[in-house]
Order: structure tokens, then C-alpha cells, then sequence
């Protein structure tokens, strides 16, 4: 008996468990191949991701492991591809980079890989324990990626504020965790669930539920607890700030949807208010702060702090159309953020030093026609044009807040566009519009290939977005 | 059929060869095509007056009528682009083909050096191809294209060296003021509509006849339309129609109140203001007012109003052209007068003569324009007479030309009888027809032509003599190499010439005198008690001399004080200041509407861009939004200070902002 819940329990997480063993191994191949096996080890990871991801499309699991700390359902199938997806494409863009960025060591696909696995259970947590667990396995791993360039000023000092804020949140989210066991005698989800709708919630439950949405926020870098989020981004080596942009908020929107549709669903008007609180907080931060942003880098935090709050609007609908809307934001947030940070580190001068100010990519519409198109379509998408694949995003979960009789809330996400718009046409303004310096040496073609899908992507969504919206649909109707 | 639609729409042909190929084909090509279609329009066009006016007599109504397409059809209103060829339509086919053709010619030697050639003869081409859709318009609409097409051509000429700011401005001055009088027209065509349902000529003339009430008839009194607050019954709807549409004419016209535009519109080439400003498109309003005769016969308010506006009109140009300097100006003025005498005729009801006039005066006006152009090529584009003299041996051809086009707009003829220049004919018919009429306020206006007469007896000799006679004024260098003008500008000179001097006794008869109502067959429009032409021919001889008389005295009086004693117009000038002043300065119309309009509508303009506009619009609109959108982002990029004490003291700021509002908020 015990034997067989344990097979099916393994099998359950398998996945984890070939990129656990994964992980060890190419740390083992590392440790002793010495540092020139970074490149090895680096496509190592790279396949061990893309088959991670196989192996998760062509078994679809379903089911409770581990006495219900673990749930495998559609919804996690899902968002468990697209962390994969962007952890490895990160990889590979950091791999064409790794040299210029001093990321030529070992341990930096091994830590990507180990926090992918926190993410994937992160994904997959049933119960407030494994949250935890898998939440601080990706945070620990991030944390020393940001600092990785251990001589560099910059990517030390986030490293460590990356670490101080971190910790601080990890701390008010297991307070808060600590006060929901107490108020509620779970830990489990569908535990939790039931003993809120038995019994009325108390305030000290409350103060729970928000000191643990707040640790959520923090990882996706919502408003308030979002002032990591600039410092980190720029402070980082660009490849890592691109890994932080994509994966890791894939996984804590992920485990912020579950843990509010399932164990909180009875209480979703408190949540809900905090929800529309924080999306509304982090749509205008975000538009109106990257307005006055000179380093793409910086801009790009503001605008993910802005797309953390687009997607919330579909999680405060608390509707499946607004998960399923959320869902499909995330993925073409990946898709527009994985391709926009394939050009920021494009962008080296002649003398392959990397350039940061977005003034340097002045006149790129004739030095770098190419280049140009792509980021003025990742451009427009972010802004949510039509007919672009980023308007489709933000149209999904407008509509979805609208049947949600969100109206103010749409009605601001809606305004805050406007503000945002004025910063993504302000790159396109200087690309095509204003005097051309110097130019930028030629990308390399690994980089190249990634932000050309990103444009195909975006472009041409209408054309597959039905598929992808299914997909979306099957992902959401899991939580309901 | 396809005789009619070739002479409208050859010219456009051209127009759009040169317009858009005038680049590939070069000037050279631009001009003899547009010039060739011209000279075959031409011909053709007198192929057609003389088949409409003489040929095929008791044929039926007499009136040919050409559809092209379907234009409108929506609700009440059934517009069709059809050509509406009668006699009416063939004399103005004849006027504007002949014309236009001598000017493209003429032009082929007077824009010689200009390197914008093809623009210019597809702008005339143009030109022609609305003037043509004008006048072979079946209804008010399709006149209104052509009317709006001229407008633009017009406005296209006068600017055409568009370098020159004063000629920009001209051009906008053109449009602007023209912009008032199609407003009245505009209404006007509305109004029709409106009082028979229809815009198609046919219908409203036909509807015409019997749509004013009889005196005390059972619905006199109805109203039938709401204008501006007025209710009016069927008679003064009709004068309130009728007056709108002159509104219009008043514009195109050039006629008191709207005629400042015309002097300006002098900044265009010459050939321009021989073609546009003279013969044809100033034209337009007399065409308009005598192709609705039908409508303004039935309202005696309105002729009387046009009569008057006429009269003042032919009065105040005169006493202008009196004592401006520019050649090109005094001419501009005379063609303002003689608009003026046109519209008298058609305010007493002497459809026939004012539209006799028009034709002559198309003659020799053009020849005048010309000539001047001529002068003005020969003296290096000076234009000021004070600068000139003495030309008469070096342009001798020019001379006698302009002599012959003297000749005519003075009236030189024998009293009494049918023979003289083409002026003499035309004008004194209309003069006749004012004195005959009974109209109150035709006395005045006879009163007012004849003295318009002495006056433009005086200004035209004044013109020749201070051109052409005593020593020179001009510089040397100017002075010696004045030329003559090739060839290709002497013979449309020549061809004018035999028109002002013969076309008055070749079509007296035809347009005014005995075979009348033969030629014109229905075209104009005669109430039954209208019989002005028989009675302009028994007035009294002293009548008939009258222009004659002050045409002699006004040119003793030039030849005094021009070739005599050429010091007299000096001492007058000082001795009579404010009316020398007054006079020189176009009655002061230019400072005058400067203050009422052009001044008040720029503050108005002003107070809506700084106060309406940038004050309020766009300082609480974009630019204030804006601004305070930048106000925001400076406050929260300074958040951003960098220290991780402030970043931890947002978060928990935050936590507990989110806390005491789910504390408060929430029912506990």
C-alpha cells in the first residue's frame, strides 16, 4: 500500500525528480571537470530543461502525491512548460553571451536549474509547507545569480539587496503562514479551504492572509513590495536579469493563482481587495516610473512591475475567463520580455561594450534595420497595440474584470496603458527619429534568432492565438 | 454628342497631360498640347454657336442637352452631369474657348523664361475645363463644381509664383472674399431646393412662371420658408432666393462690397488676368444672374437690388481707375466697372444686352490685358506707368493695339446708328435699357453709368498717354532695350483686336436688336411685360449720345492734362489731397474690412489659440496631463532612493497600509 502511493507519488513528480538528479549531476560534472567545462555544462542544462519540458508535454500527469502536498494537474502542466521554456531560452541567451558577461562558470546553469526545480514546486504546491520550501529554493538560488559577477560592484550590491528585501518578505510571508495554521489548523490547501467555509474567518486569519499575499507580491514584484525590482535588474548581469524577468514570475503568479483559488476561495473578497489593490498600484507605478527611466534595464523593471499588475486584473476577476486570461498575459509577457532582453544585450558598441542608455539606440533604424523592426514590434506589443499579440493579452483580462463588474479597475488598467504607452513609443521615437551615434556591433546570430521568434511571435499571434487560448482554457478550468 | 463633351473635356485632358506627364514630357511638349486641345475646342466651340445661334432655326426649343452620368441620387434631390447647350451656353462656349485659346498661345512667348511651364498651362487647362462644366451646367449644383473649379483656379493662378509673398497673399485674399459670396450661394441653391424640390433647371424654370402667387390670392401669404428668422410667403422667398444667389455672383463678380479681391488678384501672371480677371471667370456672376433670369424676372426687390449694386459698382471702379498707377491695376478696375454695367442691365431686365456686353467685353478687355502684358514684357515686368512713356515708337504694334482695345471699351461709334468698336454697341444698349427702364432706381443708376463713362473714357486715354506718348520716364538702360513681342504674343493681340473692333456690329442684332428672341430661343428668360429692348431704342437721341459726349470729354480731358499740360494732375492731386488720397486708396475698403474683419477675426483667432487653445486646452489637456504626469513620475523615481532601509520601510508602509484597510474595511 505504502509502496504503491509512494510509486505513484514518485511518478507524480517525476518531473522534478529528473531535474533534481539533473541538477546534481551536471554540478558533479562541473565540480570535477574544472571551470573549462562551463560551455559542457551550460547545454547540459539547456537539454535538461528542454527535456524536462518533453517529458512533461507527452505524460500529462494528474493527480494528489506525497499525502496531498503536491498537486499535478493541468494548470501546473502548463505553467510548468512555460517556466522551462524561459529558463531555457535564458540559458541559451546567457550561453551566447557568457564570455562578455563573465558568466562562464559552472555553477550558473546549475543554479538556474536548481532555482527552476524550486519553481516547479512552487507550481505544484497543495499545501503551505511546500510553498514555502519550493519558494525558497528559487529564492536562494536567485539570489546568488544576482550577485554571481562577485567583482562587479553592481551585481554584488543587488545580490545583496536581492537577499536583505528577500529575506525580510520570506519572513512577513512565514509570519503570515504561521497565523493561518493558527487561525485555521492547516497547512494543506483543500484543508484550509474547508475549515473557511465552515466556520467565519477571524481578523488574525486576515492578517495572515495579507502578511502571505505580500510575500507573493514581493517575488512578483508588485507595488508595494517592488522596489528590489529596478535596483536588481539593473545591478545584475544582463542574461540573469533577463532569467528574472521571465521564469520566476511565471512561478509565482502560478502559486499565488493556486493559493487564492484554493485554499483561500471562500474568503475571495478579502483577497480579491488586496489583489485589485496591488494591480492597481503596480499598473500606475509602472507607467508612470518608466517614464523617467534612462536605462532600458531600468525600464524594462518598471514595465515588468506594470505587467505584474495587467495580469492581477485577471486574477481579481476571480473568474476562469480571468485565469485563463492571466494565464495567456504570462505567456506572451515571456514571450515580448524573453525577445526585448535578446536585444538589450545586443546592444554593444563597437567595441563590444555592453551599452545600457536607451538613448544609444538612436538612428538603430539605420544601422540596425532588423534589429530595429523587432524591438519596435516588441514595442508596440508591450504597449498593447493592435494587432499585436500584447494587446490580446491585456484585452483578455480587461474583459475578464469587466464580467467581474471590475469596472474601475478596468477603467484604470485601461488609463495607466495610456501613461505606459507614451515610454514604449518613446524607444521607437529615438530608434527611427533621432540622430544615429555610433551604431551597435553586430548581434550574434544565437541572439538574433531569439528576438526574430519573438517578433514572428508577436506578430503573428492572431494567426495561432486560438491554440494558445485553448491551451489556456483547458490550464484554467483545473482551478475551478 | 461627342461634339460637346470634346470641347468640356479636351481641356481637362490637357490639364491633367501637362499636370501630372509635364515633368516626362517637358515644357516645350506641355504647351503645344495644351495649346493644340485649346485651338480645336475653339474651333469647335464656334462650330456649335453658329449651329445653336443661326443654324437649323424652328428645330423645336432649340436647346441640346448632353448627359454624361448619374451624379446624386438620394432622397429628393436627382443631379445628373448632363450639358445643357443652348444659346446662352454657345456665346459662353465661344467667349471662353476663344479666349483661353489666345491666352495659352500668348502665354507660350509670355512665361517663356519660367521654369514651371507645364504647371502653369495645366492650371489654365484647368481653368478652362471648369469654366467649360460652368457654363454647360443643367443644374445648380454641377454650376457650383465649376464655380468652385474656377475658385480654385483662380486661386491656383494668382499664386502661381508662390515665392512672391504678396502674390500668396493675393491668392488667399481671391479665395477668402470668394468664400463669402459662394456662402450666399451655397444658401441660394439650398433655398431652390427647398421652394421647388429640385435643382435641375428645367424644373425650376418651368416652375418659375407660375409659382408667384397673384395679388390677394387665397395662399399669398402662406410661408414657405424660415430664413434667418424671417417668415417669408412665396413672393419674398423668391427675392430672398434670387438675392442669395447674386450674393453669389456679387463674389465671383467682383461687385461692390466683394470686390476688393480683384486688384490683388493683378499679382498673377498677365496672361492669367486676361483670361481669369477679365474675360471669363469674373464673368461668371452675370452668367449665373442671366441663366436664372427665369427666377429673378419674377422679383422686381432683387433686380432692383442687383441694379443698384451694379450702378455703384460700375461708378466706384471708374473713380478708382481714375489715379492708380499700375497698368495692370487701372485695367483691373475698368473690368470691375464694366461687371458693374453688365449687372445693370440684368437688374433692369436687358438680359440680352448685359450678356452682349460680356462678349464684347471679353474682346477687348483680353486685348487690353494682353497689351499691358505686352508692355509690361517689353519694359522688363515694370508695371507702374509714372516709370513709362514714350513707348509708342519702340512697341508700335502694342500701340495701335491697345488703341484698337481703347477704342472700344470708351464706346468710339456714331450715334444713332449701328456702327463703331464693340464697346460703343454693347455699352450703350445698357445705357439705354437703365434710362428706359422703370425701375425707381433706374434713373439713378443711368445717372451713374454715364458718368462712369466720362470716367472711363478718361482713364483708358490716360493710360495710352502716360504708356505710350511724351518722354520717357523709364531708366535708360530699361528704356533702350524695350522690345517688341514675338510673334506667338502679337497674333492673339491681332485676332482680339478684329473682335473688339467688329464683334459689336457683326452680333448687335443677333444679341440685343431686331433677331433677338431668333438667336436666343427661350435661353434668357422675358416676362410678358418686359419689353426693355424695344424701349432702349426709342429713347430719346440725347440719351443715345449722352455716352457719347462724355466719352469725348473724357478724353480732351486726358489729352489735356496728360500730353497739354502734364503738370495739371499734379497740382490737382495737391490741391484736392483727402479726395486724391480717397481715391488712391480704393475708398479706403482694404483699411476698412482690414478693421472689421480681417482684425477682429485674427483676435478672435488669437484669443481662441492663446486663451481657447493653448490656455485652456492644452494647459488642462495634453500639455497639463502631460506635466503632471511628469510631476508623478519625478515623485516616484525619487522613491527609488537606492537604500535598502527606505525600500524595507515601503514594504511594510505597504503591509500595513493593506492590513488597517482589510481591518476597517472588512465587517468583523
Amino acid at each position: 500500500m505504502i509502496a504503491e502511493t509512494l510509486t505513484a507519488s514518485l511518478h507524480l513528480t517525476s518531473p522534478e525528480l529528473i531535474l533534481g538528479i539533473g541538477a546534481l549531476v551536471l554540478l558533479m560534472i562541473g565540480v570535477f571537470a574544472g571551470p573549462k567545462s562551463a560551455g559542457l555544462v551550460n547545454t547540459l542544462a539547456i537539454l535538461l530543461l528542454v527535456g524536462v519540458m518533453g517529458w512533461i508535454y507527452v505524460t500529462p500527469l494528474e493527480g494528489l502525491a506525497f499525502g496531498g502536498v503536491f498537486k499535478a494537474d493541468a494548470f501546473a502542466r502548463y505553467m510548468k512548460i512555460a517556466a522551462l521554456f524561459a529558463a531555457a531560452v535564458s540559458l541559451f541567451m546567457a550561453a551566447v553571451r557568457a564570455k562578455a558577461e563573465q558568466l562562464d562558470q559552472f555553477e550558473f546553469p546549475v543554479l538556474v536549474v536548481l532555482a527552476t526545480l524550486g519553481m516547479m514546486l512552487m507550481i505544484s504546491a497543495n499545501n503551505l509547507i511546500s510553498v514555502y520550501m519550493g519558494l525558497e529554493l528559487q529564492s536562494l538560488a536567485l539570489y546568488v545569480l544576482a550577485a554571481i559577477n562577485r567583482d562587479n560592484v553592481r551585481s554584488t550590491e543587488a545580490g545583496l539587496k536581492y537577499f536583505v528585501l528577500g529575506a525580510l518578505s520570506s519572513g512577513m510571508m512565514l509570519y503570515g503562514m504561521s497565523l493561518v495554521y493558527g487561525f485555521t489548523g492547516n497547512t494543506g490547501f483543500t484543508e484550509i479551504a474547508a475549515a473557511l467555509s465552515s466556520e467565519t474567518r477571524s481578523l488574525g486569519f486576515v492578517f495572515g492572509l495579507v502578511f502571505v499575499l505580500s510575500g507573493f507580491a514581493f517575488k512578483i514584484s508588485a507595488v508595494p513590495f517592488h522596489m528590489w525590482t529596478p535596483d536588481v535588474y539593473e545591478g545584475a548581469p544582463t542574461p540573469v536579469t533577463a532569467f528574472f524577468a521571465g521564469a520566476p514570475k511565471i512561478a509565482a503568479i502560478a502559486m499565488l493563482t493556486r493559493i487564492v483559488l484554493s485554499a483561500f476561495d471562500p474568503v475571495f473578497h478579502d483577497w480579491q481587495q488586496v489583489i485589485v489593490f496591488i494591480s492597481i498600484a503596480s499598473m500606475i507605478l509602472g507607467s508612470f516610473a518608466a517614464i523617467g527611466q534612462k536605462n532600458i534595464k531600468r525600464l524594462m523593471a518598471y514595465s515588468s512591475i506594470g505587467h505584474m499588475g495587467y495580469a492581477l486584473v485577471g486574477l481579481a476577476a476571480h473568474n476562469q475567463t480571468g485565469v485563463s486570461g492571466l494565464v495567456i498575459y504570462m505567456t506572451i509577457y515571456i514571450a515580448m520580455t524573453l525577445g526585448t532582453f535578446a536585444i538589450i544585450m545586443s546592444m554593444r558598441n563597437a567595441e563590444g561594450q555592453p551599452s545600457e542608455n536607451i538613448d544609444d539606440l538612436a538612428g538603430l533604424s539605420s544601422s540596425n534595420p532588423f534589429m530595429a523592426l523587432i524591438l519596435t514590434l516588441l514595442m508596440f506589443s508591450l504597449a498593447g497595440i493592435p494587432p499585436l499579440a500584447g494587446f490580446f493579452a491585456k484585452y483578455f483580462v480587461f474583459v475578464a474584470a469587466i464580467e467581474a463588474k471590475l469596472y474601475a479597475l478596468a477603467i484604470i488598467g485601461v488609463l495607466a496603458s495610456v501613461v505606459g504607452a507614451y515610454y514604449y513609443l518613446r524607444v521607437i521615437k529615438v530608434m527611427w527619429f533621432d540622430q544615429p551615434r555610433g551604431g551597435f556591433a553586430p548581434a550574434s546570430a544565437g541572439l538574433k534568432l531569439v528576438y526574430g521568434l519573438s517578433g514572428l511571435f508577436v506578430t503573428a499571434y492572431v494567426l495561432f492565438g486560438g491554440m494558445l487560448g485553448t491551451a489556456a482554457d483547458v490550464a484554467a478550468k483545473a482551478l475551478f | 454628342m461627342l461634339l460637346y463633351k470634346a470641347i468640356v473635356f479636351l481641356p481637362l485632358i490637357g490639364a491633367i497631360i501637362a499636370g501630372l506627364f509635364g515633368r516626362a514630357i517637358g515644357a516645350k511638349a506641355s504647351e503645344y498640347v495644351t495649346t493644340g486641345l485649346m485651338m480645336v475646342v475653339a474651333v469647335l466651340s464656334w462650330i456649335v454657336f453658329i449651329n445653336v445661334g443661326f443654324g437649323a432655326h424652328g428645330e423645336g426649343e432649340g436647346m441640346i442637352k448632353v448627359d454624361v452620368l448619374r451624379w446624386i441620387q438620394s432622397g429628393g434631390i436627382d443631379v445628373a452631369w448632363s450639358l445643357r447647350i443652348d444659346t446662352l451656353t454657345a456665346v459662353m462656349l465661344v467667349v471662353v474657348n476663344s479666349v483661353s485659346c489666345l491666352v495659352h498661345l500668348y502665354s507660350i512667348g509670355y512665361m517663356h523664361t519660367d521654369p514651371h511651364r507645364p504647371r502653369f498651362f495645366s492650371y489654365l487647362s484647368l481653368f478652362t475645363f471648369a469654366m467649360l462644366m460652368l457654363v454647360t451646367s443643367d443644374n445648380l449644383l454641377q454650376m457650383f463644381f465649376g464655380w468652385e473649379g474656377v475658385g480654385l483656379a483662380s486661386y491656383l493662378l494668382i499664386g502661381f509664383w508662390f515665392k512672391k509673398p504678396s502674390a500668396t497673399a493675393a491668392a488667399m485674399k481671391a479665395f477668402i472674399v470668394n468664400r463669402v459670396g459662394d456662402f450666399g450661394f451655397v444658401l441660394g441653391i439650398s433655398g431652390v431646393f427647398v421652394l421647388f424640390g429640385s435643382i435641375n433647371f428645367d424644373t425650376i424654370f418651368s416652375a418659375a412662371a407660375t409659382y408667384v402667387p397673384a395679388e390677394g390670392a387665397a395662399n399669398a401669404s402662406d410661408v414657405v420658408i424660415n430664413l434667418f428668422g424671417m417668415q417669408l410667403d412665396k413672393a419674398h422667398a423668391l427675392t430672398a432666393v434670387c438675392l442669395l444667389l447674386f450674393m453669389g455672383a456679387m463674389g465671383k463678380s467682383a461687385q461692390f462690397l466683394l470686390h476688393t479681391w480683384l486688384p490683388d488678384a493683378m499679382e498673377g501672371p498677365t496672361p492669367v488676368s486676361a483670361l481669369i480677371h477679365a474675360a471669363t471667370m469674373v464673368t461668371a456672376g452675370v452668367f449665373l444672374v442671366a441663366r436664372m433670369s427665369p427666377i429673378f424676372e419674377h422679383s422686381h426687390d432683387a433686380l432692383t437690388v442687383v441694379t443698384l449694386i451694379g450702378a455703384i459698382t460700375a461708378f466706384f471702379a471708374a473713380t478708382v481707375g481714375l489715379v492708380q498707377n499700375d497698368i495692370k491695376r487701372v485695367i483691373a478696375y475698368s473690368t470691375c466697372s464694366q461687371l458693374g454695367y453688365m449687372f445693370v442691365s440684368l437688374g433692369v431686365g436687358a438680359y440680352g444686352a448685359a450678356v452682349f456686353h460680356l462678349f464684347t467685353h471679353a474682346f477687348f478687355k483680353a486685348l487690353l490685358f494682353l497689351g499691358a502684358g505686352s508692355v509690361i514684357h517689353a519694359m522688363h515686368h515694370e508695371q507702374d506707368m509714372r516709370f513709362m512713356g514714350g513707348l509708342r515708337s519702340k512697341i508700335p504694334v502694342t500701340f495701335w493695339t491697345m488703341v484698337i482695345g481703347t477704342l472700344a471699351i470708351t464706346g468710339v461709334g456714331i450715334p444713332g446708328t449701328e456702327f463703331g468698336f464693340a464697346g460703343f454697341l454693347s455699352k450703350d444698349a445698357i445705357i439705354e435699357s437703365a434710362f428706359a427702364s422703370e425701375l425707381p432706381v433706374a434713373r439713378f443708376a443711368f445717372w451713374l453709368l454715364v458718368i462712369a463713362a466720362l470716367f472711363t473714357s478718361f482713364y483708358s486715354w490716360r493710360l495710352i498717354f502716360l504708356t505710350f506718348f511724351g518722354h520717357t520716364r523709364a531708366d535708360h538702360h530699361t528704356f533702350d532695350h524695350a522690345h517688341e513681342s514675338p510673334k506667338v504674343m502679337l497674333l492673339p493681340l491681332f485676332i482680339l483686336s478684329a473682335g473688339a473692333i467688329l464683334a459689336g456690329m457683326v452680333f448687335y442684332g443677333y444679341f440685343v436688336g431686331e433677331e433677338q428672341a431668333e438667336f436666343w430661343r427661350g435661353a434668357l428668360f422675358y416676362g410678358p411685360e418686359n419689353h426693355i429692348l424695344e424701349e432702349a431704342h426709342h429713347v430719346p437721341f440725347i440719351v443715345k449720345a449722352s455716352p457719347f459726349i462724355v466719352m469725348v470729354i473724357g478724353f480732351l480731358l486726358a489729352w489735356y492734362m496728360y500730353i497739354k499740360s502734364p503738370s495739371t494732375p499734379k497740382v490737382l492731386a495737391t490741391q484736392h489731397r483727402a479726395l486724391y488720397n480717397f481715391l488712391l486708396n480704393k475708398w479706403y475698403f482694404d483699411e476698412l474690412y482690414d478693421l472689421l474683419f480681417v482684425r477682429s477675426a485674427k483676435a478672435l483667432g488669437r484669443f481662441f489659440w492663446k486663451k481657447g487653445d493653448v490656455g485652456f486646452i492644452d494647459a488642462y489637456g495634453p500639455n497639463g496631463v502631460a506635466a503632471r504626469v511628469v510631476d508623478v513620475t519625478n515623485r516616484m523615481v525619487r522613491l527609488q532612493s537606492g537604500y535598502l532601509y527606505h525600500y524595507a520601510f515601503a514594504m511594510l508602509v505597504g503591509i500595513a497600509a493593506l492590513v488597517t484597510w482589510m481591518m476597517l474595511g472588512s465587517s468583523f
